[in-house]
């Protein structure tokens, strides 16, 4: 039995089953007789692009000079059957969230520092604001099961339509806000009763399964004349089928959402334990568009974890079109800021840490539908910061193609990685640096 | 008095497009363009449907539609404004997430009948299946017949009213919507319990019933369902 000794701390072992934090979440569940929910994405360690390089151009590949030869971003959603297919500047789009999970204020911004670039923004579970229309020069409009805030003059007002399907914090799972986020406005936008804790559905009402789907996809074009093109959001687990199931479907993009997608509010074991990481999901996607022959013909929006230029390329690299961003989004208005510090240590928790974005109370009042909190947020600056992170990641991205040689970020490929690890390696299908190996392909040949 | 519009507007032009010979994007483009007023023909005859799908969806005008024979899936899907009568069956999603006007059947609906309706008047005059009025916010759906499990389905708003029975799981998880059936119920689902009938719940049930076009039933002999509310709030004692 260990005893301890003050004059020496190892005399104490913690246990790598039950360490401090499991132990905590037992008490903690033995107490509140409730699974913990919370916002964020995943925070365990799992295979990223991190574990990936580029291999810069040498003697057997020449680069493009830094920011001054071309290297172009544009990229054009919706080309398989839309009349208005979607055109990007960039091929960095801001991520489906919604007003109820969000602020308004926090809304607007996003709209604003995406048009300022020339990028999409997306609406969420909870149907559109005029705020957000007003400001997004391209917006998006979800079809979620729930079908909150859904109708038809928004349907029309909107750029493209986003079929959501699932989402990477939780796919299988149904939208959740807790009461203290369901406001007067909230409430009506919903048409459910104020202060209630909201639970969406999981599955559509009106579909189910490949062959709905389809049927589904040409409602939604007969009701917009063919104008909008359609995406359909998967989150990451049975990747291959479901990007061909989707294209067999008729849309005209698939955003596919990795595991460490973000969300506002979900089951801690939800985010943590269902799904497969963004790394593999890319590549099997771009695999399965490949096979149909549709790479490039139908457009393949990859989220999850998206925090640098590094990420953008390596994601485009492996076969997407464009990301999506949203945790990092909130993160650069000003979500977890250390100038917040004081304020974050008042609600128990910590810049850095914070990812209560359920419990409406956040400081910065981007998480939240109190009029007090929300009244802190500058939607220009906000606006600002969004443009100013969209344009250093597509710089990043565009400073990581050149150096491969590429005239577009398009035009980076799976032969300009290698992976770090024998995981990533796998994942990827790219080759362990310093080898031939890519686990599970017979290359040897 | 929306049921009898179709009858009235009889003596007046109708343009009458036959799916048989005009493809149907031709058809919902010439109704489309109608929306905000716009100069065009009232009262339409659509024949040949043939179980097509999406026939007739996202109008927003103000006219009268008859369709002869069996349409598909989201018949009238979206509605506003119109009055949309099939002189047949329906498939799935009849008037899904209509917001206005009239919705009328005469035969059966397939399953999600005014699934997410947001207002406006679904009447099915046969039965309708599964998932009947799921996730409604508003709509009022009087079905003459039966309807299939799980209807009423995460209700929000609006009513519900089956003259014939309900099957399993009726109203499971459902919100602030009230729900009027006049035969049998299977099983009520998660947190849906019967109510008290008072007087107000019988006139607004014969009031859907007249705009239903239903004139041989007493309000009387409905029972009333609705939300017990103990799901509205997470507490693990009342997990399902």
């Amino acid at each position: 039995m260990a005893t301890m000794d003050t004059h020496d701390p190892w005399s104490l072992r913690e246990s790598y089953l039950y360490d401090r934090r499991v132990i905590a979440e037992i008490q903690r569940a033995a107490r509140e007789g409730i699974y913990d929910i919370r916002g964020f994405g995943a925070k365990r360690r799992l295979p990223h692009f991190d574990d990936l390089l580029l291999l810069g151009a040498s003697i057997s590949r020449y680069p493009l000079e830094g920011y001054r030869e071309r290297c172009d971003t544009d990229v054009t959603l919706g080309t398989r059957f839309a009349k208005k297919p979607l055109e990007l500047k960039i091929p960095v789009t801001i991520a489906g969230m919604s007003f109820g999970a969000l602020s308004a204020p926090a809304k607007e911004a996003l709209g604003r520092g995406a048009s300022e670039v020339g990028t999409s923004t997306t609406t969420g579970d909870g149907g559109m604001t005029p705020e957000e229309r007003e400001h997004s020069k391209m917006l998006v409009y979800q079809v979620l099961p729930s079908r909150y805030g859904m109708n038809p003059d928004d349907l029309r007002k909107a750029d493209a339509i986003e079929i959501v399907v699932g989402q990477g914090a939780k796919p299988g799972g149904g939208g959740m806000l807790l009461g203290h986020k369901i406001s007067d406005r909230v409430a009506e936008m919903r048409s459910l009763p104020r202060g209630i804790d909201q639970r969406s559905a999981s599955r559509h009402p009106d579909w189910t399964g490949p062959d709905d789907l389809e049927i589904k996809i040409g409602e939604l074009r007969e009701i917009t004349d063919w104008e909008k093109p359609v995406f359909v959001k998967i989150g990451a687990t049975r990747t291959y089928y479901d990007v061909q199931l989707a294209v067999k479907a008729g849309a005209d993009a698939i955003v596919l959402d990795g595991m460490q997608g973000g969300t506002a509010a979900t089951q801690d074991v939800f985010i943590e334990h269902v799904g497969i990481p963004t790394l593999p999901a890319v590549r099997i996607a771009s695999d399965a568009l490949q096979e149909l022959g549709m790479h490039r013909q139908v457009q393949l929006i990859v989220s999850g974890g998206i925090r640098t230029g590094a990420d953008v390329a390596k994601a485009l690299a492996l076969g997407a079109d464009a990301v999506s961003i949203g945790t990092a989004a909130l993160i650069a208005m000003g979500d977890n800021s250390p100038e917040l510090e004081e304020e974050y240590a008042k609600i128990g928790s910590a810049a850095g840490f914070y990812d209560d974005w359920q419990a409406g109370r956040d400081p910065a009042g981007i998480s939240t539908q109190d009029d007090e909190l929300a009244a802190r947020f500058d939607p220009l600056l906000g606006g600002r910061r969004i443009a100013n992170y969209l344009r250093v990641l597509t710089l990043e991205a565009q400073t990581l193609a050149r150096a491969c040689g590429k005239s577009h970020v398009h035009n980076l490929e799976p032969e300009d990685l290698v992976a770090l690890t024998v995981e990533a390696a796998a994942m990827a299908r790219v080759p362990l640096a310093g080898t031939s190996w890519i686990p599970g392909v017979d290359n040897q040949g | 008095m929306r049921a009898e519009v179709t009858e009235a507007a009889e003596t007046t032009a109708v343009e009458v497009v036959d799916l048989a010979s005009t493809p149907l994007r031709e058809l919902n483009q010439r109704l489309h363009d109608l929306a905000g007023g716009a100069d065009g023909p009232r009262r339409w005859r659509i024949l040949n449907p043939n179980g097509a799908h999406a026939v007739a969806c996202g109008i927003d005008a103000e006219i009268e539609i008859e369709i002869q024979g069996h349409v598909g899936y989201y018949c009238a899907g979206m509605n506003k404004l119109a009055t949309v009568r099939v002189h047949g069956n329906a498939g799935p999603g009849l008037a899904e997430n209509i917001t206005s006007g009239t919705v009328m059947v005469d035969g059966n609906a397939s399953q999600s009948a005014g699934a997410t309706g947001r207002g406006g008047l679904l009447v099915v005059h046969g039965d309708a299946a599964a998932r009947c009025g799921i996730s409604m916010k508003g709509v009022d759906i009087v079905v003459r017949g039966s309807v299939g499990h799980l209807s009423g389905f995460i209700a929000q708003t609006g009513r519900l009213v089956v003259c014939g029975d309900a099957g399993e799981a009726l109203g499971d998880s459902i919100y602030e919507a009230r729900i009027y059936v006049r035969g049998a119920v299977s099983e009520l689902g998660a947190d849906c319990v019967e109510k008290e009938l008072r007087d107000e719940h019988r006139a607004e049930l014969a009031d859907l019933l007249l705009q239903a076009g239903i004139d041989d039933l007493d309000p009387s002999d409905f029972r009333r369902y609705g939300s017990a509310r103990r799901l509205y709030n997470f507490h693990v004692d009342n997990a399902y």
